[in-house]
Order: structure tokens, then C-alpha cells, then sequence
């Protein structure tokens, strides 16, 4: 019996402590782990900066998880921000659309670099997006016709490239990331082998042709990695020749581990990548409700505090840790669309 | 059979023998076998934990050890205010450059040409980031201190901390590290004097989430477990040894409670990430609790718990003798007086044991978590289970995803945290075991 009592005791003074859930003081942020480490940084150095606001809370989960929550609703126990490293699809607004929230600004932080690497013991690496699709596509053209991959080392794709069997570790298909991978290297370079219009002749739907562009061979050669860049680096570290693929502040965190490969001859860094020389990179960008700004107390200083030259500026710590930032002119331009209250 | 040399003698003094004799070599060996069996399986347990424990230990024993740079620091009135407004502006004192002092002092320290912009940065960022908010908090604290010098212990950047541990493999060229040649010389210098050095890193217990390594811990972490772990402890061991109690010792044998009881076998199985999805259909979305709160995260273990809390319950009170039972009501002892004054107290070293169980296995569960927003990021201390917390073993998590190389022994380290306390529980639950058994 006391048991008993006590349990409906609990029951009831849990319940009673739900109905005083009101007031948020905190901003709730959740999405892409790639921008996580960037939020992180500002969420901190915010709540040192402010004393006044608490330190906003930072989810991690990725983008379209991210997403997915921020169009819920509007108010108090939905998400403030939503951290993506792809742009909201249009699917996405109408959900969003569908449960109220109506007003979404679009805020852009800068460029994330995507670099592949291999162990720091190999030579010297130089990539073309011709030969990565020559390696990792499920079929390429071979005398004009289009066959099921059958390179099994580099150096049957291209002379230069290393004497050793292709494993390569690119990110799974529900990373963001995967997305700019297709996108910058399978179709470039399924375009620069010619591979198109072969695809194109054997399949009129051009949107079936563009999927068997960038579709990624499945016979163990090209291995899909859906934890995080760690997890990349320790199968580097398993298999010496095997080639990764990174974002580059995940890179540079371990450069003494990792060599970066150039792509068209271009090595990866932020200025290559600034000035658009390196061809693998990609906007990063965060969510905000516009209903949400002067009612979560904190929530327009955050927004203002991170698109502040301080923050994501080319001298910032978001720099520092790897993030590219925009080009001046973009930054203002970045400011100025957040200041003028522009909706998606 | 055994003993082919001598038949005849033992035939002819006892005739029944050599028939027992028969098989026993046989069985011996197939003893012998189990035995070997056996100790070879506990072998290869025991060499799978070593195995674990060793690399989990030697890579995280470091993060009990923080590198440190103890330096006198002048809190100048100059820098800190300036014009002298800290009596009408209280902000003042909040918003001071006080990098700016350390800047200062470790100039001075190393003899640096204040000069060298591209030399004093370097010298800057050998201590943390943190420093802001420490010398901030001394001076707020107590403001008498500004125009004294004072020394101050601060922490040393997580490069620096790699690098002095010797986790950054110097041999590699200069511009692929995190660390300069010119730091590591100052490192060593500095060390040499006393100055740098390492000590018991309590930070890793006290502080919050922190994207700098060096700044970063398990406090809020485990004020978040312990919440729900006591949120748990408080809902599921009530309701767990109630339910246990009336489908044992009162309920009616027939359909409904046999589809009650398959139901309760099903459910502990469920993998746990399905109750995140109900917790977060259920408690965050239609009940309205706030997202990445304890209260929330307790609710959802618990209904993880409590389905291995009444299995282990329903156990014990089925261990105790039906003598027991029947001596007390023989005595006319009312059946609620007899499984509680009897049957309850016998059976309760089992409850206990598979309450703690049951609780240790959702200290370690992230899964569920996942959803309900409490794989997040959080610096300040939640005051209430309803502000925003994390756990332990999400801590663990998005540690091991960190880019930086300090995080790596972080990782560890909190591993290791983590097992002590569940070596504590599991000790408490052999205790109690120990404490309460009673044999007949």
C-alpha cells in the first residue's frame, strides 16, 4: 500500500511539475553536425559575453533531423534555430508552412571545405573528379559502352595515381555531405569522362540519367560511412592506403595524422576555398523564426553576435577552427538580410 | 575395464566392483572437460575486459592531469576600467579585456618584444581561451583586487596540454601541427621554471560542456544523470514492485493476465530507442515538457526500467518458500499482511538487486535520449530536472566526435568516470544482497 501511495504520489508532483514548464529564458538550437562545432563556439563565447542570457543550448542530430523539429510550430517548446548544412527544400518550407511557421530567415555563416586525405605515410596525392568518378561510380564507359565498374586499383584509372586497391571512405547517404560529393565530384566528373552523354543516349529521363551519374559502386570498394568524420579516420588508420573524405576543419584538427589530396591541383585551405579555386565546398547555413526574435530573450543578440565580423569574420575562432568565412561583401550582405527581416 | 593387468584378482575377492567401475574414467574425463570448458570461458571473458579496460585506462588515465601555467597577474586598473566608471556601470567590470592582463603578464614572463604581434599571438594562445571568464570571476568576486598583482593558475590551451603529456608527435613537420616550435620552446622554458606544470584536473568533474578541451567536463553531465537517475528510482521502483506484487500474489491466473505478463517479457526487449520516439510523442509533443530536460529524460527511462524491475521482482517473490506464506496465514494474518510483513521483506534483496541493475542500465543509455533533444550541447548547470541537461554516456558520445586531439583522452576519461560509478552500484547491489539474504 505504501508503495502504492508513493507512486501516485510521484505521479502526481511530476504532473504538477509539467504545468509549471513555462517561460523559456534559453534558445534551443538542434541540427547539422558539421555546423555543431561553429554553433558550439558562439553559444559559449555568447553566454560569457552576455551574462545576462544563458548559454543557448545546441543540439546535434544533422540537418534534416534539425529541420524537422524547427517545423513543428511556433512557441515555447519548439526550437528556436535550425543548424543546416544544405539549403531548407522547398518540402521542408511547406511543412513548416503547414504548422505555422510561416516566417523563416535564412542566415548563411560561411563555407565548409570538403577535402579528401589519406594516411600521412602515403606519397604525395593529386585528384581529378574524372578519376574519383572512374573509381567510385557503379558504372563507367569503357570503349563506349557502359559497364559495371571494373577498376579495382587507381593506377589501372591513371599511371600517376598510387599502385593500390580503391577504398575509399565517403560519407553515407544521410549526411549532408554526401549530397556536395555528388553533386562536385561524381557529376563533374562523370561529365568530364564522357560518361553523360553515354548515360543520356541509353536513358531519356534526365532526371534517372543525372541519379546514374552520381550512383557509387557496391561492391565493397567504396565504403559508405554514416558516424562521423572520426570514425573515417580510424578506418585511414586501419587501411594505410585507403582514401577518406573530411571537412576541412576536421582535416586540419589532424593534419599531422592525415595528407590532404589537391583536387585539379588545388590544395584546401580556406583562401583556395574563399576564392571559390578549390572546387568541393559548401554553404553552411542556420534557420531562425522570425516570430521567435524579441519573445525568447537572447535569441536576436545571438543571431547578431554570430553574423558579427568577431564571429564568423576571416579573423574569428570560427575561421580558426576551420570554418571559410564569406567574402566581405557577402558578410555585409549577410548582416544587412538578417537587419531588413528578409523571409524565405 | 580400468584395470586390465589384474582382472582376475578383483573379480575373484569382489565381484560387484569391476561392474560399478564401469564408465567412471569416462565420466571423470567428461568432468574434466566441462571444468577446462568452463575456466577456458571465463578466460576469454576475463581477456576481453582486460583487453578493454587496459585501452580505456591508458588512454584516458591522462585526463585526470591538466597542464597549467601559474603566472602573476597585475589586475591593472588601466585595462580593467579605465575610466574609472565600475561604481555607476556594473557592466564595466563584466565587459573588460581581461585577455588583455594575461597578454601582459606572459609577455613579461618570456620577455617577449610586445612589439611582435605575430609572437605575442603565438605566446597568447598557449593559455585557454578561458581565462576571460576566470580573471572575470576574480574580479567581480571581489573587485579590491583590481591594482594588485596576484598569481593565478590558468589553464593551459588543450595544444599546449597535448604537446606537455606528449600526445603530439613533435617529429612531424611544423606547419601540419597544432603546436609551433617556438611554443613547445616557451613550454619547456616555462616548465623549467616552475611556472608550467601539470595538477589533479578537477575541471573535468565541475565544468560544463565547453567547445575548448581544456575548459571542458562531465558537472552538468552528471547532475543531468543523477536527476534521472533519481527520477527513475523515485517512479519506476514504486510502480515496478506494485504492479510485481498484485500480478504474483493477487491476481487471478487466466488470459489477461498471461497476455499481461507476455506483454512485460515483450517490452524489455523493445530496443531502447523506441521509447525515446514514444517519449518524444508522448511527453514532449502532446503533454508540452520542455525539450533536452531531465524530467522528460527520467520519464522515458523509466519506462525503459521498469519492465526489468517487475521481471527481477516477480523472481524474487517467487523465491520465497510457499511455506512462508502459508505459515502466516495459517497464524490468520490477512493475505496483504502476509506478503507485506512476509513475503515482501524476504524477496527484497532480489528487488533490490534488480532495481540497481535496471537503474545502472539506463545510466548508460544514449538512444532514447537522441530524440527527446538531450544529445545537445549545454554549458550552465540545469538548477531544476526541468532545465536543459545531458547524461554521462552523451557526453561520452559527442566527445568521441570531436575533432580536436585532446578530446581523445577526454573521451577516455569519461569512460572511466562513467564505470566507476557503475561499479558502484553494482557494488551496492551486492552489498544489499549480502546484507538482507537469508537462507532456509
Amino acid at each position: 500500500m505504501k508503495a502504492l501511495k508513493l507512486s501516485v504520489a510521484a505521479l502526481v508532483a511530476s504532473a504538477a511539475f509539467a504545468g509549471v514548464a513555462a517561460a523559456r529564458d534559453q534558445i534551443q538550437i538542434a541540427g547539422s553536425s558539421t555546423v555543431l562545432p561553429y554553433a558550439k563556439i558562439v553559444a559559449e563565447t555568447f553566454g560569457e559575453t552576455f551574462p545576462d542570457f544563458k548559454t543557448p543550448v545546441v543540439e546535434s542530430g544533422g540537418s534534416s533531423a534539425g529541420l524537422k523539429e524547427f517545423c513543428k510550430g511556433v512557441g515555447e517548446d519548439t526550437i528556436d534555430i535550425a543548424n543546416s548544412s544544405r539549403k531548407i527544400k522547398d518540402s521542408e518550407i511547406e511543412a513548416c508552412k503547414a504548422a505555422g511557421v510561416t516566417e523563416i530567415q535564412e542566415v548563411k555563416i560561411g563555407y565548409d571545405g570538403i577535402v579528401f586525405a589519406t594516411d600521412a605515410g602515403n606519397a604525395d596525392l593529386a585528384l581529378k573528379p574524372e578519376q574519383l568518378y572512374k573509381a567510385l561510380a557503379a558504372e563507367v564507359v569503357v570503349d563506349g559502352k557502359l559497364v559495371a565498374n571494373p577498376y579495382k586499383k587507381w593506377s589501372e584509372i591513371d599511371a600517376s595515381l598510387p599502385d593500390a586497391e580503391i577504398a575509399a571512405y565517403i560519407p553515407g547517404e544521410k549526411h549532408g555531405t554526401r549530397e556536395v560529393f555528388e553533386e562536385k565530384i561524381l557529376a563533374h566528373g562523370c561529365k568530364d569522362a564522357g560518361a553523360v552523354d553515354v548515360i543520356k543516349a541509353a536513358i531519356s529521363d534526365e532526371k534517372a540519367a543525372a541519379k546514374k551519374c552520381v550512383a557509387v559502386r557496391k561492391d565493397g570498394l567504396a565504403v559508405d560511412i554514416d558516424g562521423d568524420y572520426t570514425e573515417t579516420l580510424a578506418r585511414i588508420a586501419s587501411n594505410k592506403s585507403g582514401i577518406g573524405v573530411f571537412g576541412l576543419s576536421f582535416y586540419e584538427n589532424n593534419a599531422d595524422k592525415l595528407k590532404v589530396a589537391t583536387v585539379n591541383g588545388v590544395v584546401p585551405s580556406t583562401e583556395t576555398i574563399a576564392s571559390g579555386e578549390y572546387p568541393v565546398s559548401r554553404p553552411l547555413f542556420f534557420y531562425v523564426k522570425k516570430a521567435h526574435l524579441g519573445v525568447v530573450p537572447g535569441l536576436k543578440e545571438y543571431v547578431e553576435f554570430f553574423v558579427d565580423d568577431q564571429m564568423i569574420g576571416p579573423d574569428g575562432p570560427l575561421a580558426e577552427y576551420g570554418l571559410v568565412a564569406a567574402p566581405d561583401a557577402e558578410r555585409e550582405e549577410i548582416r544587412k538580410t538578417f537587419e531588413a527581416g528578409n523571409l524565405l | 575395464m580400468t584395470d586390465v593387468a589384474s582382472p582376475t584378482v578383483r573379480v575373484s575377492t569382489r565381484p560387484a566392483e569391476s561392474r560399478r567401475d564401469i564408465g567412471i574414467k569416462r565420466r571423470y574425463a567428461a568432468e574434466r572437460r566441462f571444468r577446462a570448458y568452463g575456466i577456458s570461458a571465463i578466460a576469454i571473458g576475463l581477456f576481453f575486459l582486460a583487453v578493454l579496460l587496459w585501452s580505456v585506462v591508458s588512454k584516458g588515465y591522462t585526463a585526470f592531469q591538466q597542464t597549467t601555467i601559474t603566472l602573476p597577474i597585475e589586475f591593472s586598473e588601466k585595462v580593467i576600467d579605465p575610466k574609472n566608471e565600475r561604481a555607476t556601470d556594473p557592466k564595466q567590470l563584466m565587459t573588460a579585456n581581461y585577455p588583455l592582463l594575461v597578454r601582459d603578464a606572459l609577455v613579461k614572463q618570456l620577455g617577449i618584444d610586445p612589439k611582435k604581434r605575430p609572437l605575442v599571438k603565438q605566446a597568447t594562445d598557449m593559455v585557454s581561451d578561458s581565462v576571460r571568464t576566470q580573471l572575470r570571476d576574480i574580479v567581480t568576486a571581489d573587485p579590491s583586487v583590481i591594482g594588485k598583482t596576484i598569481p593565478v593558475t590558468l589553464l593551459a590551451d588543450a595544444n599546449i596540454d597535448s604537446a606537455f603529456k606528449g600526445q603530439i608527435d613533435l617529429s612531424v613537420e611544423e606547419s601540419k601541427r597544432k603546436v609551433k616550435d617556438q611554443q613547445v620552446a616557451w613550454m619547456n622554458e616555462l616548465a623549467d621554471a616552475g611556472v608550467l606544470g601539470k595538477s589533479f584536473n578537477t575541471g573535468i568533474f565541475t565544468f560544463g560542456a565547453s567547445s575548448r578541451p581544456e575548459a571542458a567536463g562531465v558537472g552538468v553531465a552528471l547532475v543531468g544523470s543523477a536527476y534521472m537517475m533519481l527520477i527513475v528510482l523515485v517512479l519506476s521502483l514504486p510502480i515496478g514492485v506494485a504492479a510485481s506484487i498484485y500480478l504474483e500474489e493477487f491476481a487471478p491466473k487466466n488470459r489477461l493476465t498471461d497476455l499481461i505478463e507476455v506483454n512485460i517479457n515483450n517490452l524489455a526487449a523493445v530496443p531502447s530507442i523506441v521509447y525515446g520516439l514514444l517519449g518524444l510523442a508522448v511527453f514532449v509533443n502532446f503533454a508540452g515538457m520542455p525539450r533536452s530536460a531531465a524530467l522528460v529524460g527520467g520519464f522515458v527511462l523509466t519506462l525503459m526500467t521498469l519492465p526489468t524491475i517487475i521481471i527481477a521482482t516477480r523472481a524474487a517473490l517467487k523465491a520465497v518458500p510457499p511455506s512462508i506464506r502459508s505459515a502466516a496465514l495459517g497464524l490468520g494474518a490477512s493475505k496483504m499482511q502476509t506478503v507485506f510483513h512476509h513475503v515482501l521483506p524476504l524477496a527484497m534483496p532480489g528487488v533490490l538487486t534488480g532495481t540497481i541493475i535496471g537503474l545502472a542500465h539506463a545510466l548508460g543509455e544514449t538512444a532514447p535520449l537522441l530524440l527527446i533533444g538531450m544529445v545537445a550541447f549545454v554549458v550552465d548547470y540545469p538548477g531544476s530536472p526541468l532545465e536543459p541537461a545531458t547524461a554521462l554516456p552523451v557526453q561520452i558520445y559527442m566527445w568521441a566526435n570531436e575533432a580536436e586531439r585532446a578530446f581523445v583522452e577526454r573521451t577516455s576519461g569519461a569512460i572511466i568516470i562513467l564505470l566507476i560509478f557503475l561499479i558502484v552500484m553494482n557494488l551496492g547491489a551486492i552489498l544489499l544482497r549480502r546484507r538482507f539474504e537469508r537462507r532456509w
